[in-house]
């Protein structure tokens, strides 16, 4: 699914401006008493409401280029939805001047306008038009948002009548399948089952590699280093860092993340940093011939294979390959510490794991998660989803595991003493 | 920038009542309203009866009360047909702007987020309401060819009427629309309002029944010479006319101004007010 041009960012960057923001401002005033009622007017003719400002943006000013993936980060109550919601003509900005080329689609929320007494058909136009589509165009892509959504049936469904599922995926659709020139994404993977999140990764990865431009408010590193050509940080309104999506990373979580502190052994404890780290080159699964597969059958061995390429000089770093099952059970993990070696910025490091397969049929997500110590106190991680796979065949059971052994049960032949009874 | 098409770099400059050019603003508008009205209509076997039954229950109750209780029909022509084409028209007016009161606010998720313009929502809720009146009128001309009303040429001028009360319904729900984003009991004053300007108009009675003592103070209500005018025009000829009427050109003038005040603030307000909307909900 991922192609080569994912690494074109130098190419991007020469792309033409198609957003362009300089010096945004905006403020909000928050009444601390509020005088919504006439009735209020009256009886305090003379009072003035006390508001509170708040400064949401502060002289915020960057560009984005034709066909480029843009990471917008913070934390809640930075300013990046506000930013967004400006981008995207919901709120204007009190000074400053944002310049566009082309239209915008704005997903604040999946299935805005959505009305639950009408049919698919119709919500899907209704969203069009509402988006900025013509009714003759919105009408047109119908058939290619029901077929993504793979709700061809229930096209003439009323939506109050659909599942919760449904329901996203139709959203969801209806999102991708927009012709739009710029899209002004806001967190939409945080919604959804696990199954959707990973058509949100899929989707978004081909957005990368496509020419559509993307502005992304979100607050997942992994998102922004998986996708991101750029990136940048807001914090309390103000622009902190905008250019490479791993050091936006890095800042963000430096910045974020209160220290969490683990005890180890006795009077011991350390602290756990999220950090960037490393990225996932690739990873794959391979039989013993050596070809690549994508499941495995129960009971034949697992042999995964990764290569992960470092992003900062790695001093004896472990990693750690976890298998999570469907439920998000942790089932069991193996452990590498390189003990001693430096993995420089920029390396790659090839890793492979093969397991004794006693996993039940289903589908498990591996991860991996890498970990440095950079001194006595504090040990900096980061967590790269490796893969999915799906261990398949009959045999089913009690467990998460499958462990050889015997258990035997026989009848005792001599009676029990009398006095037990 | 660039020689490509659309890549030329436009002003963004957020939300407002129009916004988004005139094609995108009617394609909404159209959309909307279809939508809704085909809603109430097809959604429902009964759709059409019920949207029937609003006025001609109303009717139904006028006619007995003011025809058999208070005898104030005896000696009008056509009573009974002018007080159905009335409550008729009138229910347009109140229905339009009583629903656009809350429209903006209720429309809260889409005005938040999405790049919309505002001015669709409370002229969408008009506009259902007038394709309403277009199918009470169907029913209304049944009942006036039925009771004996004879048409004229003077109902070619008619529209005239309705385009009126149209922008009227439009400025006095945006108005409303915006002012309710901030005082919330606005709905309940237009409530009351619009009850009290279903008596200032001349709907139950005809105008010449009003005392000359109040005639200038009813008048000062614009919908009064739209009423009085169709009369006129559409069930008696010998109806006086609006300037008839008054007593003169210039008592009308009131009332005209009055008209002009209102769409004014209307569409200022409104437009005043778009920019801000998303934040202020």
């Amino acid at each position: 699914m991922s192609t080569e041009r994912g690494k074109r960012s130098n190419g991007v960057r020469d792309a033409p401006v198609v957003i362009e923001a300089r010096e945004v401002e905006k403020a909000f005033r928050i009444p601390v008493h509020r005088i919504d009622s006439f009735k209020e007017r009256v009886v305090h003719p003379f009072a003035q409401p006390d508001y509170r400002t708040l400064e949401a943006l502060k002289k915020v000013s960057f560009d984005v280029h034709r066909g480029e993936f843009f990471g917008i980060v913070g934390r809640n109550g930075s300013g990046k939805s506000t930013l967004l919601k400006i981008l995207a003509s919901i709120y204007r900005a009190d000074a400053g001047s944002i310049r566009m080329a082309g239209r915008p689609a704005p997903f604040i929320e999946l299935g805005v306008g959505f009305n639950v007494e009408l049919s698919a058909r119709e919500n899907v136009t209704l969203n069009g038009v509402m988006m900025g589509l013509s009714q003759r165009e919105a009408r047109g892509r119908l058939d290619s948002v029901l077929d993504f959504a793979e709700l061809e049936e229930f096209v003439d469904l009323k939506l109050k009548n659909y599942s919760s599922g449904m329901l996203v995926r139709l959203a969801f659709s209806v999102m991708i399948q927009a012709e739009a020139d710029i899209l002004l994404i806001d967190e939409v993977l945080a919604v959804g089952d696990a199954a959707f999140k990973q058509k949100c990764r899929d989707v978004f990865r081909e957005m990368r590699d496509s020419d559509r431009t993307v502005v992304l408010v979100t607050h997942d590193m992994n998102a922004v280093q998986s996708f991101c050509h750029r990136a940048m940080l807001l914090d309390n309104g103000e622009l902190r860092q905008i250019g490479d999506p791993e050091e936006t990373g890095r800042q963000y979580l430096r910045m974020n993340f209160a220290k969490r502190r683990i005890s180890i052994g006795e009077d011991k404890e350390i602290a756990l940093v999220p950090d960037i780290l490393a990225r996932l080159s690739e990873a794959w699964l391979e039989d013993a011939r050596g070809e690549r597969i994508d499941n495995v059958e129960v009971g034949e061995p697992i042999r995964l294979r990764a290569r992960i390429e470092a992003r900062d000089d790695l001093e004896s770093p472990t990693f750690r390959i976890n298998f999570t099952n469907a439920d998000g059970v942790q089932v069991f993990g193996l452990d590498h510490e390189m003990a001693g070696e430096i993995l420089e910025s920029g390396q790659q490091a090839s890793v492979s794991a093969t397991v004794e397969n006693q996993l039940m049929p289903g589908r498990y997500t591996v991860v991996c998660w890498v970990a440095v110590t950079r001194n006595e106190e504090e040990t900096a991680h980061q967590t790269l989803k490796l893969l999915e796979f799906v261990v398949f065949g009959v045999e089913g059971g009690p467990g998460l595991v499958k462990v050889p052994g015997d258990v035997g049960v026989e009848i005792e032949k001599s009676p029990a003493p009398e006095g037990t009874r | 920038m660039s020689g490509e098409a659309g890549l030329e770099l436009h002003d963004v400059r957020g939300p407002s009542a129009l916004g988004g050019g005139w094609r995108r603003f009617t394609e909404l508008l159209l959309l909307l309203s279809v939508t809704e009205f085909k809603r109430t209509y097809f959604g429902t076997v009964l759709g059409y009866f019920w949207s029937l039954l609003r006025p001609l229950l109303l009717f139904a109750v006028l006619l007995f009360v003011f025809t058999k209780i208070f005898r104030l029909g005896s000696g009008v022509p056509h009573y009974p047909v002018l007080l159905l084409f009335n409550v008729v028209l009138f229910g347009f007016f109140s229905e339009s702007t009583q629903a656009a009161v809350q429209s903006v606010v209720s429309q809260e998720s889409v005005v938040r987020k999405t790049q919309f313009p505002r001015m669709v929502i409370p002229l969408s809720v008009v506009l259902t309401a007038f394709f309403n009146l277009g199918m009470n009128l169907i029913v209304v001309l049944v009942f006036i060819l039925a009771f004996g009303v004879s048409p004229t040429w003077t109902w070619l001028l008619f529209p005239l009427i309705v385009a009126t009360l149209f922008v009227y319904a439009t400025a006095v729900s945006l108005l409303l629309s915006s002012l309710y984003v901030r005082f919330r009991d606005t709905a309940i004053i237009w409530t009351v309002m619009a009850t009290a300007l279903f008596y200032a108009t001349p709907v139950l009675y005809p105008i010449e029944r009003v005392p000359s003592t109040y005639l200038d103070l009813i008048l000062l209500n614009p919908l009064t010479p739209l009423f009085i005018q169709a009369r006129h025009w559409v069930i008696d000829p010998s109806a006086p006319t609006a300037v008839s009427a008054s007593g003169g050109w210039t008592h009308l003038l009131a009332p005209i101004a009055l008209f002009a005040v209102i769409c004014a603030l209307g569409g200022w307000y409104f437009n005043h007010e778009a920019p801000r909307i998303a934040e202020e909900l």
